[in-house]
């Protein structure tokens, strides 16, 4: 049945268009601009993995790495203390605007114009309300939290040991802390205040010292892996914008192709999805 | 360009949307459960919830592919030219990881280079 089908359809294209070697059948039964689409996405992919694959191996090649749910658990409103729930916030706006996505292409499907720039709309308003989640995180993690691309304040316990003096944030004098605890050095005006505190088990028992810097590349990491992936959504959105507008106007209903150009930025709005599923895994679970 | 009708596709994203957001909220119930924020006391071998984290990512990035960007409904031609070359990453990420934790292994062997030439070359003054 399928294979006399597509004999069919070899035919029609032969006779209508020219044929295969002139550019008359699709290869694959896609468009030329919804293939090409998937080809970019592929190396799209590869270069997030790349970047992602290097996360991996300088997170390996150190003994301590900042701990996702200390780092990330700030939540807008001043409060502290909610691991990871800021960063889950973001994951459903992403995900919903990737339903949002879905839903225009289906209404694009069945030539619903107004069903089209309304989902569309929708999805514009997610990837928007991402990027503002990105520019809040952004800026606590360098206004507040003071990291930057070549400073990591988010340090980790190798040893067990006891404070000798407090930071008048969370840590007071005599807290004592256990291996893989960790901590973020504040700065006092504008100088960085690493507290002291006492081994108080292991070779180094009874030696103070104060608290080391955390991996360096993690800043730098952290900021262009989230921040190329950031650059995405943006760029998502004004190529969502442009094409909701040119559907508003009523350009896609000439063309009677079941609104294919909304189909191919839709697949551009879902891979960006699927980069932060493992943007967050990496990241942010792990 | 999928034999699906209107309301069967509707009805399928909105279970994938579901799903997915289902996975997410269980994998930061299971990252906060692992490292004991959840129950006092309780906490999971790292190795462990990480396994779970990588496959249950990769169902949500299956989900995302086959059904929101309809790579299920595509000629399997295309699904393979797409999808078999992502396989490369495989081996880079075995080896990449395998040489992170090679240089953190190796850290002990590193002398700093300038003190050790300042040591070896007093003798000879």
């Amino acid at each position: 049945m399928a294979s006399v089908t597509t004999a069919h359809e070899l035919d029609h294209a032969h006779s209508q268009e020219g044929g295969s070697w002139k550019g008359g059948s699709e290869p694959f039964k896609a468009s030329y601009g919804k293939l090409m689409m998937w080809y970019f996405l592929l190396s799209d992919a590869f270069t997030f993995s790349g970047f992602l694959i290097a996360y991996g191996t300088l997170r390996f090649s150190v003994p301590t790495w900042p701990v996702p749910d200390f780092v990330f658990s700030s939540f807008p409103g001043g409060f502290h203390h909610k691991p990871l729930l800021f960063v889950t916030v973001m994951t459903f706006i992403l995900l919903a605007s990737s339903f949002t996505m879905v839903r225009a292409v289906q209404e694009g499907h069945r030539e619903n114009k107004s069903g089209v720039v309304v989902w569309m709309l929708w999805t514009i308003i997610g990837g928007l309300a991402f990027l503002g989640c990105q520019a809040w995180e952004w800026t606590t993690l360098m206004g507040a939290e003071h990291m930057t691309i070549k400073v990591n304040p988010f340090g980790t316990h190798t040893e067990k040991g006891v404070y000798l003096m407090g930071d008048g944030h969370d840590i007071k004098e005599g807290d004592t802390f256990e291996p893989g605890q960790s901590y973020l050095i504040h700065k006092h005006d504008g100088e960085w205040a690493p507290l002291k505190y006492k081994v108080t088990e292991g070779p180094d028992a009874g030696v103070e010292k104060a608290q080391a810097f955390g991996p360096k590349a993690f800043g730098a990491l952290f900021f262009f892996i989230t921040g190329f992936h950031g650059f995405h959504v943006l760029s998502g959105v004004a190529f969502l914008l442009i094409i909701c507008l040119n559907a508003a106007t009523g350009l896609y209903v000439k063309r009677r192709n079941g609104y294919e150009m909304v189909e191919k930025i839709g697949l551009y709005w879902h891979f960006v999805d699927l980069v932060w599923v493992f943007v967050f895994l990496c990241f942010y679970l792990l | 360009m999928s034999h699906l009708s209107y309301d069967q596709s509707k009805t399928i994203a909105t279970k994938t949307i579901l799903i997915l957001a289902g996975i997410t909220i269980f994998e930061v119930l299971m990252a906060l459960l692992g490292k004991g924020y959840l129950i006092e006391g309780v906490h999971l071998p790292h190795i462990l919830i990480g396994g779970l984290m990588l496959v249950l990512s990769v169902v949500k990035a299956y989900l995302i592919v086959y059904e929101f960007m309809h790579m299920k409904y595509e000629v399997p031609g295309l699904v393979k030219t797409v999808l078999l070359p992502l396989f490369l990453l495989v081996w880079a990420i075995i080896a990449f990881l395998a040489e992170g934790n090679y240089w953190n292994n190796s850290r002990a062997n590193v002398k700093n280079p300038v003190k050790t030439e300042v040591a070896t070359q007093k003798p000879n003054h």
